[in-house]
């Protein structure tokens, strides 16, 4: 008895962490799994094993054109909220001027706020401009949430980039603008690409506020919302696993170089 | 851009340099100059000024008031790059994401300069660390780190080498290597240099001339000789080394001498090393210029009787005695241990003697604990 209490003692990290990871990964298990369901329209209950919708995965009506748009959107969104992010992000962490604090505030309002009120604010918005929705309004959209994940990505990284080195790439002759292309830029970089990848995510799952503003154009989360009345064809779950996968080789790459180069 | 690096040579000139935040000077009126190819310490307490003052000489603090000129070129507002002058930061400000290489050549390169492979070989070959240029500042130790920094400041052959308490992060064993180092490379590169620090040891065994700075501003100036031997105030005489302080009046004249009364026994102090404005005066003697003896002994020069010894502590190559006056004041005495004398012991009765010359006077209305508690910025760290 006793000894089963300790065994308990001496593992329940682990047999928490099991559970957890359980808990997290049974869903992502289940959209792998039904990716090769030979399901045909309707993927609810398991028919047999099939290749077919990996082979062919743009087989289902309007999915890769729902595909299309979504990284579309996603690029530009990425790009955009990325450049004026990291923009305002060096304001923000290195000058002091009047509103600073405001802005400060500001930034994290649209992260505060419900998406479903910004969705519909932006379409009413839209509408009093007389734009009409679609995919422009959507990226516009997009970049407008990203831009708060970016800002506080990117911020948090100068914020730890000790002023010193800027104050010796000066003493060392380099002007302004090649300590910021030098030193500043470099070291900042990689707080850049992590805001780009998070903004891209958040661009290319959203859904709520893409359904206000999209209009008849279909996104990718649009497309899933939509079949899920009469039952996600497998070509989805194919989408699905395809972006989980290629996330987790970036990541596992860029854990990979890194430790090779801290070795080297 | 220009080759800014040779194109101005000369005296370090500080006029009436003052730094203000608010109400609060961190430097106040400091006035010095600091000669081509000297290597020159500033020295003082955590919050006495010298960084911030470092920190005007290289641009990357405005003065508030006074000026900065090299040579005969007035350098108080032009930017950090244009200035001949290049700083080792204390915690050596290596760019990380750059190989060794590329650090030491930073400067060269920002000035232009293409063919840089043989000046960045020749650095690293005088910090004796050639075989390390393709590695990251991340893999390299402290020691080592500091060595580069050096390199990628001296590389670019400064007028002025400014070194921002550099040895702070090192062991006691590297930091005493390192000293000799230094001062090696600065006579071998003939470049100017100006050092800040907390550590009198330090200073004293680098600089050739130390300003002792306190509260913004310089309280004596001179070679290391200089302030230990003839301190003119009590906060160098207690922040450089140890000393004892008494006090007493000047009752007269004798020759080149003022006579001195300490609580009723006469002492004689030289007048050029009197500092005092009045008759109050503290009288100042190191610990290991006073001599003691037992009290049939015959003793010479200065003498104080009455003394009574409250403690030994035997420390290998010194005893040092805590000793007891009539007027109720402990004075250190530290004795060689090369006289075959028995050391002596806890409440046996002793004269204390000196020779007259080392006497120095302070004035009588100053402080006597100035400098003796102010904490080393390394023993906060550590």
């Amino acid at each position: 008895m006793r000894k089963i209490s300790r065994w308990f003692q001496r593992n329940l990290i682990r047999i928490y962490a099991v559970i957890a990871f359980t808990y997290l990964f049974i869903p992502i298990a289940y959209t792998f799994a039904f990716s090769f369901n030979d399901g045909g329209k309707s993927n609810l209950i398991w028919k047999g094993f099939t290749l077919s919708n990996w082979q062919n995965p743009c087989g289902a009506p309007e999915v890769c054109t729902a595909l299309g748009n979504s990284i579309k959107i996603g690029f530009l969104a990425t790009t955009i909220a990325t450049i004026l992010g990291t923009m305002i992000a060096f304001a923000i962490g290195r000058h002091n001027f009047r509103g600073r604090s405001t802005t400060n505030l500001l930034i994290f309002l649209p992260m505060a706020t419900p998406e479903i009120v910004l969705g519909a604010s932006l379409l009413s918005l839209f509408l009093v401009f007389k734009i009409n929705p679609g995919f422009w309004p959507t990226v516009i959209a997009h970049v407008m949430f990203c831009i708060s994940f970016v800002v506080v990505t990117v911020k948090a990284r100068i914020a730890s980039l000790d002023p010193r080195l800027e104050q010796a790439a000066m003493d060392l002759y380099a002007n302004e603008a090649e300590t910021f292309r030098r030193v500043t830029l470099p070291l900042v970089a990689p707080g850049i690409a992590g805001a780009a990848l998070l903004a891209f995510s958040l661009s290319f799952d959203d859904f709520i506020i893409t359904n206000f503003n999209s209009g008849t154009m279909v996104t990718f989360p649009k497309f899933v919302y939509v079949s899920a009345t009469r039952g996600i064809p497998p070509q989805a779950n194919v989408i699905g696993s395809s972006m989980f996968i290629l996330a987790i080789t970036i990541v596992a790459l860029g854990q990979f170089v890194g430790r090779k180069r801290k070795v080297s | 851009m220009a080759d800014v690096s040779t194109s101005t040579r000369g005296d370090l000139r500080l006029t009436h340099l003052t730094k203000s935040y608010g109400d609060f000077n961190a430097v106040n009126d400091l006035s010095l100059t600091i000669p081509e190819g000297s290597f020159f310490a500033l020295l003082g307490p955590s919050g006495c000024g010298k960084t911030t003052t470092l920190r005007m000489i290289a641009g990357l603090e405005e003065p508030t008031q006074g000026s900065i000129s090299l040579g005969t070129t007035d350098i108080t507002y032009t930017k950090p790059y244009q200035r001949p002058i290049n700083t080792v930061f204390q915690n050596y400000a290596l760019f990380p994401h750059l190989t060794i290489f590329e650090n030491i050549a930073f400067g060269l390169r920002r000035r232009g300069i293409k063919d840089v492979d043989d000046a960045v070989n020749k650095a690293l070959a005088l910090v004796e660390l050639p075989h390390l240029a393709q590695r990251k500042p991340t893999q390299l130790s402290g020691g080592q780190q500091q060595r580069i920094a050096l390199a990628r400041a001296i590389v670019n052959r400064p007028a002025l080498l400014l070194l921002d308490e550099p040895l702070g992060a090192l062991d006691l064993k590297l930091r005493r290597q390192m000293q000799i180092e230094l001062k090696w490379i600065q006579k071998e590169v003939g470049i100017t240099f100006v050092h800040v620090t907390h550590d009198q040891e330090e200073a004293m065994t680098m600089a050739d001339t130390i300003a002792v700075m306190n509260e913004g501003e310089i309280e004596q100036m001179g070679s290391p000789a200089d302030l230990y031997d003839n301190p003119k105030t009590a906060f160098v005489a207690n922040f450089l080394g140890q000393s004892n302080l008494i006090k007493g009046t000047v009752t007269g004249n004798d020759g080149a001498n003022q006579i001195v009364d300490l609580y009723g026994q006469k002492i004689s102090l030289q007048k050029d090393r009197s500092h005092g404005v009045d008759s109050a005066i503290y009288a100042g003697i190191r610990p290991e210029k006073f001599r003691i003896s037992r009290l049939q002994t015959a003793t010479s020069g200065n003498i104080l009787t009455g003394g009574k010894v409250e403690d030994v502590s035997y420390i290998g190559v010194s005893t040092q005695y805590q000793v007891m006056m009539p007027w109720g004041q402990e004075l250190m005495v530290f004795e060689q241990n090369d006289d075959g004398v028995a050391p002596f012991s806890v409440g046996e009765s002793v004269n204390i003697s000196w020779e007259p010359i080392f006497t120095f006077g302070l004035r009588g209305d100053e402080d006597a604990e100035a400098g003796t508690e102010v904490n080393p910025e390394e023993d906060l760290d550590e």
